[in-house]
């Protein structure tokens, strides 16, 4: 049967690649594109949702073609202030796109006049999907995602502390900055809307990425007990080739999974999903080429001092 | 290791089937169902089957701008019965405050008196009582301050109560499965699946309706630019018409049990019928006695809807309201007389709402991802890592199944984010597999024999497979605890999948390995 053996490998076995070489480098590279990500973030800007922005967006679907002229006649009459009429999905559906009308009552009173005058600008319109945010709403909204993206940053920290050693928590906090702000900046690049979706797939990247991150962390801690004179450069070189194949294993799996919900997931998740397969490889990467690197220069003298530094590292690793 | 006691076969088996079971009521229809079965099933979110979601905010400072309001009424009255003399009576309700200015400052005590006797005591969180008011006299300068545990209290029963209002008029719309809850210190929220065009629902809501019934100032100058004391203008149901009220409410439409819409037989027009309960049948009853051939008003959200002559007294608690109504708005009346009155107004602060034919397309794009993913994923591994591989992908089978039956024990709400963590799932279920099959392989390498190298892949992996799997339960529980509605399903569905697959990862791909090993006995493994 040939499907029992394995057909291919991603990466041979026993690779050497010195990806301490290319530390400096590639730190220097990520923290580059890391602040052009929040340049980019605040100009242009991110394209915020409704979620975060507040107004209003409706879903039309007209009998016919949308005549978006004819539309876009009538809602501009309204004074509502500036009314983005795009085609969605096919040529009967179109977008409709308000700013947030002053107050709350005034946003509802927005959505009650749209809807009267779609009735007379595109008889037997039918409206399949209202969202309206206030004001209040979608600041709330906006700093509560914030507040959720700090603290689980902060979560990670406190975790990888009490797993490892300092050294790797903060190797993990840095590395994961560095991550964000290349989503955010991707973000900014593709003007994907930043909304609560998007904020769920940097939060589920934070979560991949640091799983990916404590996979090859606890194989240093590992090689660390195992070998007790090697140099930590050569160690963490060796750790990454050790781990290579499981680390881009794992992360072609979560690719193809999440491929999927970008190419056919519809326009709902399209952004959440393209947003994630961004997050897998700059995860991905940063994994072999930031975290490690970052544990090389904080841990240069600390984690190689011998056996003390070890000990309660062996303690926990004897129960396995 | 790969010894597995026949009980924990058994065990394993068991759970699988459980898993069957549980799952079984998303397929099969209710009807079909023997009765011995589980009922419980995954109920799909607003915005995969349509209806609308709204969230209403409760106006707070309405609240205290009417119990300083009552306060202001209760002063006068007190006041005048301790003969205390004062000017510039007011409210302040920025600073949640009412005062006046003492004409004689040594009535200071008994003016501190009076007002003092006006406060409503509250529970503390020591289980004593204290007042809501604090008063205090600067230089003949009485105020009166509700207090910060005061507007607290008087806020959190504020919305507890119109949830219960809120619940009691959406109840009478006959809208099913509407799910209606506090959220956060001020807000109602409301989820009405199915629900298209949720106007008339925010039209409902919108009102207070809160009904009083009061006497006219038949003395009163509708010329005057303010009203005397104790009366107030208001407007009338009939445009450019107004009516001197006195503010003293003579009947509370909280007393009512009872109202319905119906026609006058004489006139046929449209009225709403009204009972009271006892004690306003009593109330009413007295008025009534009293003020026989005198106008008495119905005003309505403070508007007048009709000021009759009383005829005679009303003693059976029975009466009628005829303004100019027709069937929808007397009907409407009724609706919200019968549900009560709102303590104070709601405002939507947001509203989303999806049509049917929205939520079918998500479903289908959600379900072909869903299918493309699992074929993609399922020849990766099999091809990858061969017969281990497609080990692997059987336990994702399982872990599928079993995360469809914890959804539905736990009666989770699927939602679009929720598919796409199902969908993702499959991506990170394998990650066990993989770190399992990779420890495998290098201990072969390193020159142990199949079944200890198998033994210790398992051992050494499942370490790292519970480290490297907190963070995403770290990630999930956060987005869970600051997400809403949609989100928090993604949060659910890839929280149970990647505790699913630590344990099919870690404990049926081993005992699907113990038996393949002890059947073939291989020398080599296929790693």
């Amino acid at each position: 049967m040939f499907l029992a053996r394995p057909l291919f490998r991603l990466v041979p076995d026993d690779t050497k690649i010195p990806f301490m070489k290319g530390g400096k480098i590639g730190i220097a590279f990520s923290i580059f594109l890391s602040i052009a990500s929040v340049v980019l973030a605040f100009y242009p800007g991110l394209e915020k949702g409704i979620d975060f922005r507040g107004g209003i967006v409706m879903e039309v679907r007209t009998p016919g073609p949308a005549n978006i002229g004819a539309l876009r006649d009538a809602t501009g009459g309204l004074n509502l202030g500036d009314v983005g009429i795009q085609q969605f999905g096919d040529a009967s559906t179109v977008l409709l796109r308000l700013p947030v009308q002053g107050d709350e009552a005034a946003t509802q009173a927005a959505v009650n006049s749209v809807r009267a005058t779609l009735e007379t600008a595109a008889p037997g319109a039918r409206i399949l999907r209202t969202e309206a945010v206030g004001n209040t709403v979608s600041g709330e909204l906006f700093m509560g995602s914030l507040i959720a993206l700090g603290i689980s940053m902060v979560a990670m920290m406190i975790y990888i502390w009490f797993r490892f050693e300092w050294q790797f928590a903060i190797g993990a906090i840095v590395t994961l900055l560095l991550e964000t702000t290349k989503v955010v900046g991707f973000l900014a690049v593709t003007r994907i809307e930043f909304n609560l979706t998007t904020v769920a797939a940097v939060l589920t990247i934070i979560g991949f990425s640091v799983n990916d991150k404590v996979v090859v962390y606890d194989r240093m801690r590992e090689n660390l007990r195992k070998f007790k004179t090697m140099p930590l450069r050569q160690l963490i070189d060796r750790s990454i080739n050790e781990t290579l194949n499981r680390t881009l294993g794992t992360s072609m799996t979560l690719l193809l999974s999440a491929m999927p919900l970008a190419l056919f997931g519809g326009d709902a998740l399209s952004g959440f999903a393209f947003t994630m397969v961004f997050g897998i490889v700059a995860s991905t990467s940063s994994s072999i080429f930031i975290a490690a690197p970052i544990l090389l220069f904080l841990g240069e003298n600390k984690l190689r001092r011998g056996t003390e530094a070890a000990a309660p590292l062996t303690g926990r690793a004897a129960t396995r | 290791m790969l010894y597995f006691a026949r009980w924990k076969v058994a065990a394993i088996i068991g759970v699988i089937l459980l898993g069957v079971l549980f799952s079984l009521p998303n397929v099969i229809p209710r009807s079909a169902m023997p009765s011995w079965l589980p009922a419980r099933q995954i109920s799909l979110g607003l915005d995969l089957r349509g209806g609308s979601y709204l969230l209403l905010e409760v106006d707070l400072d309405a609240v205290v701008k009417e119990r300083l309001e009552g306060l202001a009424d209760g002063a006068r009255t007190r006041l005048r019965q301790a003969k205390v003399g004062y000017i510039n009576l007011s409210t302040q309700p920025e600073q949640r405050r009412l005062s006046f200015r003492l004409r004689d400052p040594s009535q200071a005590e008994a003016a501190m008196a009076a007002m003092r006797e006006l406060a409503n005591p509250i529970t503390t969180a020591t289980g004593g009582t204290t007042p809501d008011l604090e008063v205090a006299n600067n230089d003949g300068l009485i105020s009166a301050t509700l207090s910060e545990a005061a507007l607290r209290e008087r806020a959190a029963g504020a919305v507890e109560q119109s949830v219960e209002i809120v619940r009691r008029r959406i109840d009478q719309t006959g809208v099913s499965e509407a799910l209606i809850a506090r959220q956060g210190a001020s807000r109602v929220l409301v989820q009405l699946p199915g629900v298209e065009d949720p106007n008339r629902i925010k039209e409902l809501l919108g009102r207070t309706a809160r009904m009083t019934f009061r006497l006219l100032d038949e003395n009163a100058s509708m010329q005057a630019t303010t009203p005397p004391p104790g009366v107030e203008f208001l407007e009338g149901d009939q445009p450019g018409t107004r009516y001197p009220v006195r503010r003293r409410v003579e009947v509370d439409g909280a007393n009512l049990t009872d109202a319905r819409a119906g026609q006058n037989p004489q006139t046929g027009q449209w009225v709403v019928n009204f009972t009271f309960d006892s004690v306003g049948t009593r109330r009413f009853a007295e008025v009534t006695r009293q003020n026989v051939g005198r106008p008495f008003a119905v005003v309505l959200d403070n508007k007048v809807i009709t000021a009759p002559n009383i005829n005679e007294p009303i003693t059976g608690g029975n009466g009628q309201i005829s303004g100019n109504f027709n069937a929808q708005s007397a009907n409407e009346l009724a609706v919200l007389l019968r549900a009560g009155a709102l303590p104070a107004p709601l405002t939507v602060v947001e509203e989303r709402t999806v049509g049917p034919e929205l939520g079918a397309d998500a479903i289908r794009a959600g379900l072909i991802s869903l299918a493309v993913g699992a074929s993609f994923v399922f020849l990766y591994m099999g091809f990858a890592y061969g017969l281990f591989g497609w080990m692997a992908n059987l336990a994702l089978l399982v872990n599928l199944l079993l995360m469809a039956a914890a959804l539905s024990l736990l009666e989770a709400t699927l939602t679009l984010p929720g598919i796409a963590g199902v969908v993702l799932t499959l991506g990170t279920a394998l990650d066990a597999n993989i770190l399992i099959n990779e420890r495998i392989r290098e201990e072969v390498r390193a020159g142990r024999p199949p079944a200890s190298a198998l033994e210790a892949g398992f051992t050494k992996a499942s370490g790292t497979i519970l480290d490297s799997n907190l963070t995403n339960l770290i990630a999930m529980g956060v987005l869970y605890a600051m997400g809403s509605g949609p989100v928090r399903g993604f949060a659910v569905t890839v929280a149970i999948g990647t505790v699913v697959q630590m344990w099919t990862a870690t404990t049926l791909v081993r005992l699907f390995v113990s038996w393949w090993y002890r059947a073939r006995r291989p020398r080599t493994l296929p790693v």
